[in-house]
């Protein structure tokens, strides 16, 4: 492993802002993006199923 | 109860064709049974990527430990351009062969792109910072990579302004396929203007003198973004098949 | 066929004429605004001599964005573009005369007040020159892009706002090419290439973009 402590881990040798804001922001985002999805599929499937119980009648 | 794709309703075969899954039904399911497996293979890529960039890999002489951003800079930069090329892609297909599935393809794919195009810029000023000592500098692959996030906001927002979907998705991909030829004229015009982008970069060329812990990392990084990418993308063209094709009586035995 | 082209370019032209205020509104807007840079900027010489072409080129941009509206809407609002997508003549051409017409009215009275321009900006004789040859090749790439962003957001709600998106980006070789061979002249690096390059774009979309603009049209009216 290249680092001796978790200090050191998370200090990224001083540019720990940069590489964590980094990682973070993509892993964030892209987590979002998911999650935003599975709302819109809730909705979509919530929509038709409840257009489907108003033809079933 | 589950059908194989390739067979009709009574049971015969038929012959698997390119517009197979133009059939929203049969892509509906392809995409279900796709999702969990890209969804798999891009943790499993991105934890390995990670785990061998982060915590193995070794610093970085002249960087330090800030080339890192690497990891998931390069990987969002180079998503960025293949999904638009997948994108115009499908835009294209659908705009030849009128398959609504193709464009729907295309417009699950832009949000997306359009993520990586974001996540490059802001990766790349969050590394350019360190290195180059500014947040944002007018070079040609930042500024063409700016330039590429307008095209995908074009496609998306002419896609929104446009009431009639399938109209919308026959504009929006004369939109994608001319957005595609320009591509190459804007980034050499943006490389001809101003030249910077060197050293950090990975070229082809350049690859092999990285670290090999460095290398492997990066791309196993590249094939995680590639299967979160069309994971994703497979999940919001499911929606988009679902929203446009909801009353269609194949989805309400489905979706209960 | 070529007969209809020039006489739709004629009507065009026309019609021009009889509501010039739309055709000269951009015009307007692009001297303000190249008016608007040397009161803000300050009369520094040396400053104003090197930003120039940007703004030349920026305000010839935006100034052609404004200008693009009156390409289809009009027709498209009284019903006479559709006559022209049911005519027997490819639509391809008919859309090039239009654009030609376009052209006449708002990239050439444009390039007829670019030395004006110019002179504000205390630009030499040669980077006028070159800035003035740009122009020349590069208004009709404006004219000739613009139709096809004119033509997508025929059917659409955003405007001229959605009309600036969809285009600037591919406008940005157009203003790239432009404002540095000026600057290519003036440093003395030579603008050659540059202005070939332009020649090439021309070229380009000439071949391309009303084939392009025809499909949006078409899709416009699906």
């Amino acid at each position: 492993m290249n680092w001796h402590s978790l200090q050191d881990f998370l200090a990224m040798g001083g540019y720990g802002l940069y590489v964590w804001g980094s990682f973070s922001v993509v892993f964030g985002l892209m987590m979002l993006e998911v999650w935003a999805l599975g709302r819109r599929e809730r909705e979509v499937r919530a929509a038709v199923s409840s257009h489907d119980n108003e033809g079933a009648a | 109860m589950d059908q194989p794709y390739y067979s009709t309703a009574n049971g015969a075969r038929r012959r698997l064709t390119v517009f197979t899954f133009a059939s929203p039904r049969n892509f509906y399911h392809l995409a279900g049974r796709l999702i969990p497996w890209f969804t798999a293979l891009g943790v499993l890529a991105g934890l390995a990527g990670l785990a061998i960039g982060l915590l193995f890999a070794p610093t970085d002489f002249q960087q330090g430990d800030a080339y890192r951003i690497i990891f998931v800079h390069v990987p969002a930069a180079w998503m960025s351009m293949l999904v638009y090329m997948a994108m115009a892609g499908w835009a294209g297909f659908g705009l030849a062969y009128h398959t609504g599935v193709s464009s729907i393809m295309a417009s699950a794919l832009a949000p997306t792109g359009a993520l990586f195009t974001f996540l490059a810029l802001w990766t790349g000023a969050l590394w350019g910072k360190p290195t180059w000592g500014a947040w944002w500098v007018w070079d040609a692959r930042l500024t063409s990579e700016l330039i590429l996030l307008f095209l995908y906001l074009g496609f998306m927002g002419l896609h929104a302004s446009i009431a009639d979907p399938r109209r919308a998705d026959r504009a929006a991909a004369v939109l994608a396929l001319v957005g595609a030829v320009n591509i190459p004229i804007i980034y050499f015009s943006v490389y001809w203007w101003n030249t910077l982008h060197q050293g950090p970069s990975v070229t082809l060329g350049n690859a092999p003198t990285m670290a090999p812990a460095m290398l492997a990392a990066m791309l196993l990084m590249v094939a995680a973004f590639w299967c979160y990418g069309i994971a994703v993308a497979l999940r919001r063209a499911r929606c988009i098949v679902l929203e446009r094709h909801g009353s269609a009586a194949w989805l309400r035995r489905r979706t209960k | 066929m070529l007969k209809a082209a020039r006489q739709l370019m004629q009507r065009d032209l026309l019609l021009a004429m009889r509501r010039r205020s739309d055709a000269l509104m951009p015009l307007a807007f692009f001297l303000v605004t190249t008016t608007l840079f040397p009161l803000a900027i300050g009369p520094d010489t040396k400053l104003l001599r090197s930003v120039a072409p940007g703004i030349v080129w920026v305000a010839a941009l935006l100034a052609s964005l404004l200008g693009l509206q009156r390409l289809f809407a009009d027709d498209h609002a009284d019903g006479s573009l559709e006559q022209l997508l049911l005519s027997p003549q490819p639509l391809e051409v008919l859309v090039l005369a239009k654009v030609l017409a376009h052209w006449l009215t708002s990239g050439l009275p444009l390039l007829m007040l670019a030395p004006l321009v110019a002179l504000q900006y205390g630009l030499d004789a040669e980077a006028m020159g070159v800035l003035w040859l740009g122009l020349l090749l590069g208004t009709p790439v404006l004219s000739l892009l613009g139709s096809i962003g004119a033509g997508l957001a025929l059917g659409a709600r955003g405007g001229s706002v959605l009309v600036a998106l969809i285009l600037m980006p591919l406008y940005i070789p157009l203003l790239i090419l432009g404002s540095s061979a000026v600057v290519a002249a003036s440093d003395g690096t030579g603008s050659a290439p540059h202005l070939m390059l332009l020649g090439a774009l021309l070229a380009g979309s000439l071949a391309a973009s009303p084939w392009a603009a025809a499909a949006a049209l078409r899709i416009a009216y699906e």
